[in-house]
């Protein structure tokens, strides 16, 4: 068992690339579900339309890479309104439902061999991520960092950037939810009918949210597919969000740093599992009638699961939450 | 695989399933892992096998989606000369061409043998743009001439019914699955995520004692329904019951669903592999003529015992007490309660019979397709579709719901690409919410 190998690597796992895309993705989300009670199942959706407003603006169509990220995030805005006007009248479970199906339809779509020409089918595209590393200050060819956060030139940029996105968005959050809007968006969350009796419009409220978090959730899909430097749909499946629910309930919803404390314990916990096992594996600890190598995966897999019963079971409000101000369904 | 490894294994999988057991038993490594280069979405997208040039993956297969070996394809490029392979047992050809460019793929008619003889592929040859760095896939779909003229000749009539009927088919499985969903949203009030996992266990369980312990299908299958119905009870005596004794809310519940899904999930694929399997028997039936449409006659079978199943079911929801219980429960539990019903034993009859049917329509899917790891996670937002169609809490409203939204999928393929079919049952899921969002035999009541 080398321990310094895989220590180094759950170290690294802190801040990397997983762990800047799940943070952002869930900052998002606890917009909409931490603050206002939404219970948003297809935030994926959201992720893989800035993921994808970028590339095929980029590698389809030949335009510059800014206008790729403005194409995103106006995607996810029109995504969030389009999904809002049927769907945030209804009672929380039908909203699961209709985001879940939402998001399967986005999936589904690009990746439909109907649209290949336009978003690259099943494969996905790439090559669409240079315009961002071009305008990289870090010189190419070195590595930054210290200690086991040696990153590439490359791997750095986007590091920089992803953590930069991540205090940004916090510091929005920190500072709606102090506002009066954020107070009435968790008004909204608490109690609906108390809210709309004040004279305040709920529907337009939880619009709002839901643009916000969509947005934001968009930023995360620009790092996943400029990290990757390519987009593939399957990446996007309902998994995403589910995943996305998990690092937001362990960190703790309806708290401003919960969603980035929350996705460094999912992904140092899912490095350590794996590096653990597979060493274990390759030493003999564990026979190989029990487990081989490829479900590795699989078995870690299984513990997320396992973790989010047990979360939602015994600290619904996670390692920084606080259980009287997250009352899921009061109503 | 052999028989006396597999027996113990199929046993401990069934019991350790039953009792939702996290780790996992001494299981060995299966054959059924062998096969793992079928399509398995996921992260683990297949990487391009630069040999030199770009590989053109060439599949042949009959529209019962049974692979065709043997079969000579040629990939002809502008200025290349033709490259020629031949398909192995997974009907799949690995076409070695000099680069990407368009190629001309064209599959040898007359060397199809054994079922696919005789068969046509409905464009043949066909233009194929290989590109470079990504998977470069075409699939021939062999079928029967007249079919490859009816594709040809526009919408004719049989075509529709053959559609109505594949419809009827696929909406009879859903129904059966629909109706736990359904009857347990009515009871508890819980969105049950873990449903579509009760659906893949049926077929995986049925896969286990069919082609792991040998037992024959048709006394596989019931064991299979069985072994749901215990799944059902372990599901609700060891999860839910508590979960609702403790007061947990119904968002809470739901999100433990998804993580108990998860759970189960990948505990399948744990077991059963990535690979795409068939059961032992009533592989590669040809489908009868019955004038408009032809289905193989396992196929009607299967719709046979789904229809019956259904029909009893609704028969002990209207005629008997429990029956009249559960739907009481279903309307009211607090009155219900009150009236000297006891619920938690109506909703555990709920959860043990919704597994088995959940188990049954597994069963059936896996006849009608392949089985594979998920597979019922697949089919689940389908379920929701029916479910939510029909007016969510209502067994009669998700027998209906599932045979529209069945034949719906089938018949939309007319106009929209078969692929995209889901991405229309799903958008009907949502105008459905907008306009009518108690479903076509809910009553209207606030929801909102």
């Amino acid at each position: 068992m080398d321990w310094s190998s895989i220590l180094s690597n759950a170290a690294r796992s802190a801040i990397g690339l997983e762990t800047v895309i799940y943070a952002l993705a869930a900052i998002g989300l606890n917009v909409q579900f931490g603050y206002a009670g939404l219970l948003n199942f297809g935030q994926a959706a959201f992720v893989a339309v800035g993921a994808y407003g970028l590339a095929i603006t980029v590698t389809v169509l030949g335009l510059p890479f800014w206008l790729g990220v403005v194409v995103g995030l106006l995607g996810a805005v029109l995504l969030a309104v389009l999904l809002g006007i049927p769907t945030l009248r209804l009672r929380a479970d039908y909203l699961a439902i209709a985001t879940i199906a939402a998001a399967e339809i986005v999936r589904l779509t690009v990746r439909s061999a109907t649209l290949r020409e336009q978003t690259g089918g099943s494969s996905g595209l790439s090559g669409f991520a240079e315009g961002f590393y071009a305008l990289s200050p870090l010189e190419q060819g070195r590595s930054y960092g210290f200690g086991p956060w040696v990153f590439s030139a490359r791997l750095a940029w986007i590091l920089l950037v992803g953590w930069v996105l991540i205090a940004l968005c916090c510091t929005v959050v920190f500072l709606l939810m102090r506002s009066p809007w954020g107070r009435v968006l968790k008004g909204i969350r608490e109690d609906e009918d108390a809210v709309r009796s004040l004279g305040k419009n709920v529907y337009a409220y939880k619009m709002q949210a839901l643009v916000i978090g969509g947005v934001i959730g968009a930023l995360a899909g620009f790092v996943f597919g400029i990290g990757r430097a390519s987009v593939q749909p399957d990446l996007y499946g309902t998994e995403l969000t589910f995943f996305i629910y998990t690092v937001l309930l362990l960190g703790g919803a309806a708290r401003v740093l919960g969603p980035v404390v929350g996705a460094a314990v999912f992904w140092v916990a899912l490095v350590l599992i794996e590096n653990v096992l597979i060493q274990a594996v390759g030493a003999g600890f564990i026979p190989s009638a029990v487990m081989d190598s490829t479900q590795v995966g699989q078995v870690r897999f299984m513990l997320v699961g396992l973790a989010l019963m047990l979360l939602m079971i015994f600290r619904p409000q996670g390692i920084f939450g606080d259980r009287r101000e997250l009352a899921i369904d009061a109503r | 695989m052999l028989p006396t490894l597999a027996a113990p294994r199929a046993l401990l999988a069934l019991v350790a399933l039953a009792l939702l057991l996290v780790l996992a038993p001494a299981l060995p490594d299966g054959a059924g892992r062998a096969a793992a280069a079928t399509a398995t979405p996921g992260p683990a997208a297949t990487a391009p096998t630069d040999v030199e040039g770009e590989t053109l993956r060439v599949r042949v297969r009959t529209s019962e989606g049974e692979d065709v070996p043997g079969a000579a394809v040629t990939a002809t490029g502008a200025g290349a000369d033709p490259v020629t392979g031949t398909t192995g047992d997974d009907g799949v050809a690995e076409l070695v061409v000099p680069g990407a460019g368009s190629y001309e793929v064209q599959l040898d008619v007359d060397t199809l043998e054994g079922p696919a003889a005789g068969l046509v592929p409905r464009q043949n040859p066909v233009q194929r743009d290989v590109t470079a760095g990504s998977a470069n896939n075409y699939v021939f779909q062999v079928a029967e001439e007249g079919a490859e003229q009816a594709a040809a000749g526009g919408v004719s009539a049989g075509q529709v019914a053959q559609l109505v009927a594949n419809g009827l088919r696929y909406g009879l499985i859903i129904a059966l699955a629909a109706i736990g969903l359904s009857l347990v949203f009515g009871t508890t009030g819980l969105t049950n995520f873990a449903h579509g996992e009760l659906i893949t266990f049926g077929a995986i369980a049925t896969y286990f004692l069919n082609v792991g312990a040998g037992i024959p299908f048709l006394l596989a299958a019931p064991l299979a329904v069985v072994a749901g119905a215990a799944a059902g009870y372990a599901n609700d005596r060891l999860l839910w019951r508590p979960l609702r004794r403790r007061g947990t809310g119904l968002v809470a519940m739901m999100i433990v669903s998804i993580g108990l899904a998860l759970l189960l999930r990948y505990f399948f694929l744990y077991l059963f592999g990535g690979s795409t399997q068939t059961y032992a028997e009533y592989q590669g039936q040809r489908g009868l003529d019955l004038g408009l449409f032809t289905l193989r006659p396992i196929d009607l079978i299967s719709m046979v015992i789904a229809a019956v199943v259904l029909v009893v079911v609704g028969l002990v929801l209207v005629r008997t007490r429990l029956g009249k219980a559960t739907r009481a429960v279903s309307d009211n539990p607090a009155l219900a309660a009150a009236s000297g019903i006891d619920v938690n034993r109506v909703i555990l009859v709920v959860w043990v019979a919704g597994a088995a049917l959940a188990a049954l329509s597994g069963v059936l899917l896996g006849l009608a397709q392949q089985v594979q790891y998920q597979m019922g996670f697949q089919i689940l937002l389908l379920v929701f579709a029916a479910v939510t169609l029909g007016g969510l809490g209502t067994a009669f409203g998700a027998m209906v719901g599932a045979l529209v939204i069945g034949v719906f999928l089938e018949v939309s393929t007319i106009i929209v690409p078969t692929e995209l079919r889901n991405v229309g049952a799903l958008l009907v899921l949502i105008l459905v919410l907008l306009v009518r969002p108690q479903g076509i035999l809910g009553r209207a009541s606030r929801i909102g």
